[in-house]
């Protein structure tokens, strides 16, 4: 489903990615681990769409198609899904609205007409449940006085809403206690088909206990310097990022 | 012969057949007097210092519209709040039209002024309230001196209002570049209501000048919401004047629509003459190509325990521009004042500006007051966000701009007005929002 070749990109002129190469299929989950500053949320900005960044060499195919030049939208209508690390906070717009206006203009895109009114309620519903979201924090501005728990909640209600082909969860772990994390986890892992694939992007082991892995990939310094299945994790968590760096430096 | 000039000429034949008596006829002559000296406020006065009068006053107006035209009202039902009961004022070019219009004698007075203005059982009002809250500067002087008609509003004691009021001035631009001075007296009286809706309106492209006055006195306890919607045509030039005296623990909010016309001045004064009031100055400005809003507030805080807060929001694109001239007076008297004021400006173009001045002038030592202003461009993260969501860049940023005026549109209390505002804004930002309100 998407497959990065070479991809080395960056801001102002310095590249933070140094040629990733990775392929994801649909049904899959890849975890991608590493230390801070390694690129992990670049790697996610570039494949949203992220105008500031760069690209100084290879390509992203998402769906064999190429889709570096097409806007951060297209790229959502297409089914890339981006969960933030730091969701943004737009006051006076409610997480309703919000939704509702994100389904309606990927409808458009599509030449669909804006979902009738009475389904939208029932899958905003059907949803809200499922993240055990209550009905009343629907209607406050969207991420505004938010905790972080609330906020990462949110994101993978839009996530259920929205029904990616390609999610990518860039952090979606941090800031959050055990129950926040069993749920976000849960919601996850119902949306997990054989038609649809996460990409997970964390520091910590912890949340790859609960969404459990194919792959594990570790990025260090804008590369991909090392994969394995999901025993890599509890090596890294074991061991440390210094055990990889060590490793690749020995040859 | 300049405006000014045609002005004072005109004068004396337009005070011939009104049947007033001579204290107004007084107060006229007086006001023409103030205008002869002062004349209209020129650049070099600090208030109007981004604001030029000029294209206007060079422009030849005529001061009376020589026909009587009626018009239907399936071409101007767009321009009413449709879906809301309401009583109706309504003036083409000027003149009152009792076919578009609803008065009330009922309980309370909703009718004009011309009629308050000369029929004796008005007289006592007229006494006490006419031209008392008005300030003597030109302006407000010119429009006293040809005041003639208007909306006449008055809510004895006790009494509220059982349905808001538009009060409609529409211009059909027959009579091409016609000046019109609508003159509206409100008296709202010891705890009476009132909610009044009220538009300037041109039918076609032809210029209009339309410097306006409204008095509004509110009483002990008195509650009065006043909505201005100026969304007006590209040739329509508005200077709104409205002064406000508020009696001890009124409450009176003015929220001000501004998306329209050619030039809009809002000069908007409030006058806290009791204790325990709230004064509520709110304003959303979205503008485009060369339009020109200024606002223009006073609130005079003349006695102890009371509170303002004033809120304006102005979204400026391509070269439109923009002023804001926030000013608090705290006399020395009046301890324990809380006065707010916060002006938030989005510019969307790089040509498009803003001169944002608040001014504060406290003279008593126990009081909170803030005045916060900014001046930025949408948030850039925010819009990312929204883009990766799959909403597109020109919808994204309606959202914002939409979101950015929200506040102000909360305090809107009647839910059909809110509604149609919001439209206007949808529309006005070329985006179907589908938003229930």
């Amino acid at each position: 489903m998407l497959e990065i070749k070479n991809l080395s990109a960056g801001i102002e002129g310095k590249d933070i990615l140094k040629g990733i190469n990775l392929k994801v299929n649909a049904g899959e989950v890849h975890a991608i681990m590493g230390p801070n500053g390694s690129g992990k949320s670049t790697l996610s900005s570039v494949i949203a769409g992220k105008e500031e960044y760069e690209v100084s060499a290879g390509d992203v195919l998402f769906e064999d198609e190429s889709i570096l030049d097409l806007d951060a939208e297209v790229r959502a209508h297409k089914g890339v899904f981006l969960s933030f690390q730091y969701p943004v906070e737009i006051p006076g717009v409610s997480v309703t609205n919000f939704i509702k206006t994100a389904i309606n203009q990927t409808r458009k895109a599509k030449g669909l007409e804006d979902m009738p009114a009475s389904d939208m309620l029932k899958m905003i519903k059907e949803k809200s449940e499922l993240l055990e979201i209550d009905r009343k924090f629907l209607s406050r501005s969207l991420n505004e006085g938010f905790s972080g728990g609330e906020k990462k909640r949110n994101e993978i209600f839009q996530m259920a809403m929205l029904e990616p082909k390609l999610a990518i969860l860039d952090e979606t772990d941090s800031g959050l206690d055990i129950d926040a994390l069993r749920i976000v986890s849960n919601g996850v892992n119902k949306l997990r088909s054989k038609d649809n694939a996460v990409i997970v992007i964390t520091h910590y082991q912890r949340l790859l206990d609960y969404i459990v892995p194919d792959f594990v990939h570790v990025l260090v310094d804008g590369k991909i310097v090392k994969s394995g299945g999901k025993e890599l994790a509890l090596e890294l968590e074991e061991k440390g990022y210094d055990w990889v760096k060590a490793e690749l430096a020995a040859g | 012969m300049n405006l000014k000039d045609k002005l004072l000429s005109s004068y004396l034949t337009s005070q011939e057949h009104l049947d007033l008596d001579n204290s107004l006829h007084d107060i006229k002559d007086e006001a023409i007097k103030v205008f002869e000296e002062k004349g209209f406020p020129s650049k070099k006065q600090e208030d109007w210092k981004y604001t030029s009068l000029n294209s206007i006053i060079k422009q030849d107006f005529s001061l009376v519209s020589k026909q009587e035209d009626t018009i239907e009202f399936k071409d101007v039902k767009k321009y009413f709040i449709h879906d809301l009961d309401t009583y109706k004022i309504v003036f083409i070019d000027g003149v009152y039209s009792s076919y578009l219009s609803e008065t009330t004698h009922d309980g309370v007075d909703v009718c004009l002024l011309s009629a308050a203005l000369t029929k004796p059982r008005y007289k006592a009002v007229i006494d006490v309230y006419f031209n008392k809250i008005a300030p003597q500067d030109s302006l407000t002087s010119l429009n006293t001196a040809f005041a003639k008609e208007g909306a006449y509003i008055y809510v004895p004691k006790g009494k509220a209002v059982n349905k808001p009021i538009q009060i409609l001035h529409f211009s059909t631009g027959n009579e091409a570049n016609l000046m019109l001075q609508p003159r509206n007296l409100i008296v709202a009286e010891e705890n009476a209501e009132v909610q009044i809706i009220e538009r300037h309106q041109s039918l076609n492209g032809n210029a209009v000048f339309t410097n306006s006055v409204t008095e509004i006195y509110a009483g002990k306890r008195a509650m009065v919401d006043y909505y201005k919607i100026q969304n007006d045509k590209e040739n329509a030039s508005l200077i709104d004047n409205t002064h406000i005296d508020q009696q001890d623990s009124s409450e009176v909010s003015v929220h001000t629509f501004s998306f329209g016309g050619k030039l809009t001045r809002n000069n908007l004064n409030f006058y806290q003459n009791g204790e325990h009031n709230n004064s509520i100055l709110k304003g959303v400005t979205i503008i485009e190509d060369k339009q020109h809003v200024d606002h223009n507030t006073l609130v005079h805080h003349k006695q102890p325990n009371c509170e303002s807060h004033q809120d304006y929001k102005g979204i400026f694109d391509d070269n439109a521009t923009g002023v804001f001239n926030g000013k608090v007076v705290v006399d020395s008297i009046a301890q324990k004042i809380n006065a707010y004021q916060s002006n938030n400006n989005i510019l969307v173009s790089d040509k498009a500006s803003i001169n944002s001045k608040p001014q504060l002038e406290i003279f008593a030592d126990d009081v909170r007051c803030s005045h916060g202003c900014t001046i930025g461009q949408l948030d850039e993260d925010a819009l990312f966000y929204m883009r990766a969501r799959g909403i597109g860049v020109k919808e994204g940023r309606a959202l914002l701009m939409y979101a950015f005026a929200n506040n102000v549109l909360e305090s809107v209390k009647i839910p059909q007005l809110k509604a149609r505002i919001t439209k206007l804004i949808a529309n006005k930002l070329e985006v179907n929002l589908g938003f229930d309100v």
